[in-house]
């Protein structure tokens, strides 16, 4: 690349074909320049020498040639590829030293002979069982790896695992006292909406005051365990994944493994215990906000006072309703923990698997909080509970 | 030259002539991949200035600075390739957004482009399917894409065995003999330093300058350069030990 700019006046880009006997000769001239409009096509040239029959040589020569740069090396490499397609001799002496070192360069390693990476038509059979193994796979990959947690659970209950203490405190920090803005915000809104869904079908029967027992028990039980799992999973699982999964990049994971140390007691295990032991707290304070929620509505839009409100709200609820929605709580932190950890700790070794990985801890997390949910509740239901 | 309140370096005044291989060389943390970054306009300038063809690259608008840096290729330490996109995909970007070339046309300019570091063969691959030394030859081949004026390397050895360190030389040294690109390399490597440099300087941890400019072949001879650069130029030894 002598200069790149082309210059106002400077001659176009040209190759002119002669023809002599069983020689033919492009003589290249003018500036040859990549981001220029105007540069000849090595088709046309090819057809050219093409046209005349029995030419065994092909002579490039670069006499007129000005500044050049690749589209010079482009339209070369095409006469040289037609050329030994053709078993046609290419001569490129009489151009200048740079141009044929360089061609000589992108030659000097032969093609890699790498696999196709062009895919075929796929049957739709194939496509299905390829879906089902990679199903089966996912399966057998998370079963292995909550298998893992629990070994790793009771390597450090009898003392015998490394744990990041500092890692667990920092997580019980995020994930709890600095989570308790968004949770509060959500859950309130949540109970607002509820109890403002309840009263404008209630009054029509006269009775309104029966929002407050319907805002407590859908908070207690399930609404204020949701939200906060829903809410968790957004940002703190995926900031799991996201974290794991950048180690296993930059190959932190492999350097803890190579001393030894665990990476499920490391960086798994606390992060299931602090979320553990975080959710049925931020549930409970979920399903405090969101009766706060009602509460605004029962007084601003039914008129009732704030005694009946909380006499109406504390007569519908059983203990075992605030125990039913903390134990979920709780074991949707498992579920937002592992799936996280699981995701990250899978996450292959590049920067758009770190994004992958992160979304799809949140999508399987929600998918099986609301999937546990059904369960709880049928065995509930079952149990008379 | 700073982080914040911390000062990396100061007082660094060169010029860089064109078609030529310049060396910024140096320890560990004296700031030679800092300053690269104030070079091809990563970091603004806070004192002093940049110029390229007499013009203030510091100065300039974002539309000047734009232009200036479309004539720069970088070829960052990891290579830095989109991991998203293949290899061919990565080298095509540039061609994409800054020619008028057919997709045909691109199709092609990025296979010879990848013919000429090594990589013929390995257009559909993706950055994470192939070795670092690979990728750092990929993330030349796209650094070369629109044949810029100037190529910067940061730390192109780095990573390398000596076999595959020896024909990225080889290949700096081509292209600054065939396209008469000018290259400015920021590296350590003592062998890449005596093979490549026609012109380096040598930046200062220490006292925070630089303390010397010229050709490193010259440099390490007794009593033509700083007693430092000396013993960095010799792998620490002292000139008597040399002998």
């Amino acid at each position: 690349m002598r200069s790149v700019v082309e210059s106002e006046g400077a001659p176009a880009a040209f190759a002119k074909v002669s023809l002599q006997e069983k020689e033919a000769t492009i003589a290249l001239g003018g500036t040859w320049n990549l981001k220029g409009s105007v540069r000849p096509k090595s088709a046309t040239t090819l057809n050219e020498v093409q046209s005349a029959d029995g030419i065994t040589r092909v002579r490039c020569v670069g006499q007129d040639l000005g500044t050049w740069d690749s589209s010079l090396l482009l339209f070369l490499s095409e006469v040289d590829e037609w050329c030994q397609a053709h078993q046609i001799a290419l001569d490129l002496h009489d151009l200048p030293e740079g141009v044929g070192s360089l061609i000589a360069l992108a030659k000097a390693v032969p093609e890699a002979e790498t696999k196709s990476r062009h895919a075929g038509h796929v049957s739709f059979l194939y496509q299905l069982g390829a879906w089902a193994i990679g199903q089966s796979s996912a399966f057998t990959a998370a079963a292995t790896f909550i298998g893992e947690c629990v070994l790793s659970l009771m390597r450090i209950a009898t003392g015998k695992g490394k744990v990041d203490w500092r890692l667990f405190w920092l997580t019980m920090q995020e994930s709890g006292f600095q989570a308790l803005p968004i949770v509060g915000l959500i859950s309130f809104l949540t109970g607002l909406i509820l109890a403002f869904v309840a009263s404008i079908q209630l009054r029509q029967f006269g009775a309104g005051i029966y929002v407050a027992n319907l805002v407590a028990v859908a908070m207690a039980r399930e609404m204020g365990a949701i939200m906060t799992g829903v809410i968790m999973a957004g940002r703190t699982g995926a900031a799991f994944a996201a974290q794991i999964g950048s180690m296993k990049v930059s190959e932190e994971i492999d350097a803890l493994d190579t001393l030894a140390i665990s990476p499920m007691d490391f960086l798994v295990s606390p992060r299931v215990v602090a979320l553990f032991l975080m959710m049925p707290l931020l549930g409970f304070y979920s399903d405090l906000l969101g009766i706060a929620g009602g509460a605004v509505v029962g007084l601003g839009v039914l008129h009732i006072t704030l005694l009946q409100y909380w006499n109406q709200t504390v007569g519908s609820m059983g203990l075992e309703d605030i125990i039913t929605g903390v134990v979920k709580s709780g074991v949707f932190g498992v579920i937002v923990a592992l799936t996280g950890c699981q995701r990250g700790m899978n996450c292959q070794n590049n920067a758009a698997a770190v994004g992958n990985a992160a979304t799809s801890a949140v999508v399987l997390a929600i998918t099986w909080i609301v999937a546990s949910d059904a369960i709880i509740d049928v065995v509930l239901d079952v149990l008379k509970l | 030259m700073n982080y914040g309140s911390y000062v990396v370096m100061q007082d660094i005044n060169f010029r860089v002539q064109p078609g030529q291989v310049f060396v910024i060389m140096g320890g560990s943390g004296c700031g030679k991949s800092t300053l690269l970054k104030y070079l091809i306009g990563l970091k603004p300038v806070e004192k002093g200035d940049i110029y390229y063809h007499g013009r203030s690259f510091s100065k300039a608008s974002e539309d000047e600075k734009e232009q200036v840096q479309r004539s720069f290729g970088v070829l960052y330490q990891g290579g830095a390739l989109w991991s998203t996109r293949t290899l061919a995909e990565n080298v095509a970007l540039p061609l994409e957004e800054y020619t008028k070339l057919s997709d045909h046309e691109i199709r092609e300019l990025t296979s010879l482009k990848l013919s000429l570091v090594g990589l013929k063969g390995f257009e559909d691959f993706y950055p994470s399917e192939i070795s670092g030394g690979m990728r750092k030859r990929a993330g030349l081949a796209r650094a070369m894409s629109l044949d810029p004026e100037i190529l910067f390397f940061d730390e192109p050895s780095a990573g390398l065995d000596p076999i595959s360190s020896r024909r990225l030389d080889d290949l700096i040294l081509r292209l600054r003999d065939s396209l008469g690109t000018t290259l400015v390399v920021v590296t350590h490597e003592l062998a890449s330093i005596f093979a490549i440099a026609d012109t380096a300087i040598f930046l200062d941890a220490e006292t925070k300058r630089m303390l010397v400019q010229g050709d490193p072949k010259e440099l390490v001879k007794e009593g033509k350069s700083d007693p430092k650069v000396r013993t960095f130029l010799l792998r620490g030894q002292s000139g008597e030990e040399s002998k």
